[in-house]
């Protein structure tokens, strides 16, 4: 279950900050992020990365980051997680900094790899976070378990993580992110390396998972047809520099199964993302897109 | 699966049961034997002169004859040899520790250990038995400990600057202290490395300690032993007493073969799974 929120933890920050909408977890304002600053201002030396973005996330949305290459969409994550800082701009999570909510470890984090230790068992790998955080042995045991039993590898506590398939560690790694109960789960192409099998059937089981945990997700993504099936709202970037250029709510019933891929609304709106990727690209908006254009930046 | 199956598996994979060991070791110890057996019937059809190439029944023998001063000699350098390994694994590992944790050092201090790593630090020998006896065992050593260092040390540092961008920033997205990404992340990742420099060390510090005491030692001493009775044209004693140091030289080995798979029994999968 999802953690209640504690706006009375933090009474100088919601002081600070005028008490944004009770269920508004993550708000971005005005985020910029320019990379290569601190080193020499040669020509080409900085890199805007992402430049504007405006987004507010709310409890228990399944939010998907999609866009090309170098559209920061990734950076943007990184931001939310205080993986990596501002350039400019602000990030509250839950009213609080993006690094204080990390320091009380409201962050789930899933990467591309599952970043599996070969030196510990399954079960011990999903036990990591909550060692860190001093939980006692019992109560690690018990919650690992919990952790795997909901990713369906309850028979696998005792392997070690390379005599696993590739779905499988992922699975253990989500286990292992879920363990501390976080308010926010960041997911960065977490089954960006599974072949697309394996991808759809990883996607029905993350969102059976969302379903009983009420996680709130951002989940970067390459696979616009992944987005739609996810996702409540698809937020569409483009690159140079990297922006929202659409916003996609997904109005398809809660309740997704394989047959929701078949319905003619999924297909509307993977249309519609899909349509907004190639806008972004191709010159809406902004000035910078014709240049974009002119170096061929492809989809 | 249960617990023990699951381990069994591993213990199946790594090939650990007696009766596969032995299978996987027959070729060679086929050859091992193939290859005595040529020597000896080398050395008598050929008539080789024992001062030149003494057979391997010959050598055996002077082991028998001469077991107690060899295996007194022996031990005299097994104490040099594990004295040194102590000092100079030890040594490495904790500048290893401060060199990985501190980028200052990393930047001045790496490359001169890189580069002492190719100084024949053998050649030093005279000078440290100088510096500490010649006849010390403290002086063989010292040696041993030196030539040992360096492998260890640059092994250590490149073992727990290793970690993987993605393991350390998991790490950092948990909130751990430096000291739970160390003990966590950075040692475990290190382990492996680490145990590569001891198993080079094992063979670096035999070798340092027998060559220390060609330089000047007491009689009862490998190195003496073999310069003396290579003197005397005695080789088969000289021959005798290699053996003694060969048989050091793999038991160290295998001792840390043994210690790796007992404290990172992980990296034999890891090798498996790559092949």
């Amino acid at each position: 279950m999802i953690e209640p929120s504690s706006p009375g933890t933090g009474p100088a920050i919601a002081q600070s900050s005028p008490l944004p909408a009770a269920d508004v977890v993550v708000e971005l304002s005005g985020v910029s992020k320019v990379f290569g600053l601190s080193g020499g201002r040669a020509a080409g030396g900085t890199v805007e990365a992402l430049t504007g973005i405006d987004l507010a996330i709310h409890r228990g949305e399944f939010i998907s980051l999609i866009g090309p290459s170098g559209c920061g969409k990734s950076t943007l994550l990184r931001l939310v997680g205080d993986l990596t800082s501002t350039t400019s701009g602000t990030v509250a999570v839950n009213g609080k900094s993006a690094e204080r909510a990390r320091l009380d470890r409201d962050y789930g984090m899933v990467f591309q790899a599952p970043v599996l230790f070969d030196w510990r068992s399954v079960q011990k790998n999903v036990e990591l976070p909550l060692e860190i955080i001093g939980r006692s042995k019992a109560e690690r045991e018990a919650k690992a378990r919990e952790m795997l039993d909901l990713v369906e590898l309850s028979d696998f506590t005792d392997h070690q993580p390379w005599q696993l398939s590739g779905g499988m560690q992922q699975r253990v790694a989500i286990a292992r992110a879920l363990a501390v109960d976080p308010a926010i789960l960041l997911m960065d192409e977490p089954f960006g390396a599974l072949d697309e099998m394996t991808r759809e059937r990883m996607n029905l089981e993350l969102l059976q998972i969302w379903d009983r945990t009420g996680t709130t997700v951002i989940f970067v993504t390459h696979s616009i047809p992944e987005a739609v099936f996810l996702s409540t709202r698809v937020v569409v970037m483009s690159a140079r520099p990297g922006r929202i250029t659409k916003v996609v709510p997904i109005d398809l019933p809660r309740e997704r199964s394989v047959d929701t891929r078949e319905l003619e609304r999924y297909f509307e709106l993977v249309t519609e993302v899909r349509e907004g990727l190639r806008a972004g690209e191709g010159g809406a908006g902004l000035a910078p897109a014709a240049r974009v254009r002119a170096e061929g930046l492809s989809a | 699966m249960t617990a023990l199956a699951a381990s069994e598996q591993v213990a199946a994979k790594r090939g650990w049961s007696v009766g596969a060991q032995i299978r996987e070791w027959l070729p060679a110890i086929a050859f091992f034997l193939g290859a005595l057996l040529a020597w000896e019937l080398l050395v008598r059809l050929l008539g080789i002169k024992q001062f030149i190439l003494p057979s391997p029944v010959a050598i055996a023998n002077a082991v028998v004859t001469y077991f107690p001063e060899l295996w007194q000699s022996a031990s005299y350098t097994l104490v040099e040899i594990l004295l040194g390994l102590a000092i100079g694994v030890v040594a490495g590992i904790l500048a290893g520790i401060v060199t990985a944790r501190y980028g200052a050092f990393r930047e001045s201090i790496l490359p001169f250990a890189i580069a002492a790593n190719s100084v024949p630090i053998i050649a030093f020998a005279p000078i440290f038995n100088n510096w500490f006896g010649i006849d010390k065992q403290l002086s063989k050593a010292m040696i041993a400990a030196v030539i040992c260092f360096f492998p260890v040390m640059i092994n250590t540092v490149r073992g727990l600057t290793s970690a993987s961008p993605a393991a350390i920033e998991l790490m950092r997205s948990y909130a751990a202290t430096d000291a739970q990404v160390m003990r966590k992340v950075r040692i475990p990742t290190a382990l492996p490395y680490i145990f590569t420099a001891l198993r080079v060390a094992t063979t670096l510090a035999t070798i340092g300690a027998i060559i220390g005491e060609y330089f000047g030692a007491p009689k009862v001493s490998l190195g003496q032993y073999i310069v003396t009775y290579s003197s005397y044209l005695n080789f088969e004693r000289s021959w005798a007493a290699i053996i003694f140091a060969c048989a050091i030289g793999i038991g160290l080995y295998i001792a840390v073969v043994l210690a790796e798979r007992l404290v990172a029994p992980w990296t034999g999968d890891r090798v498996t799974r790559a092949g």
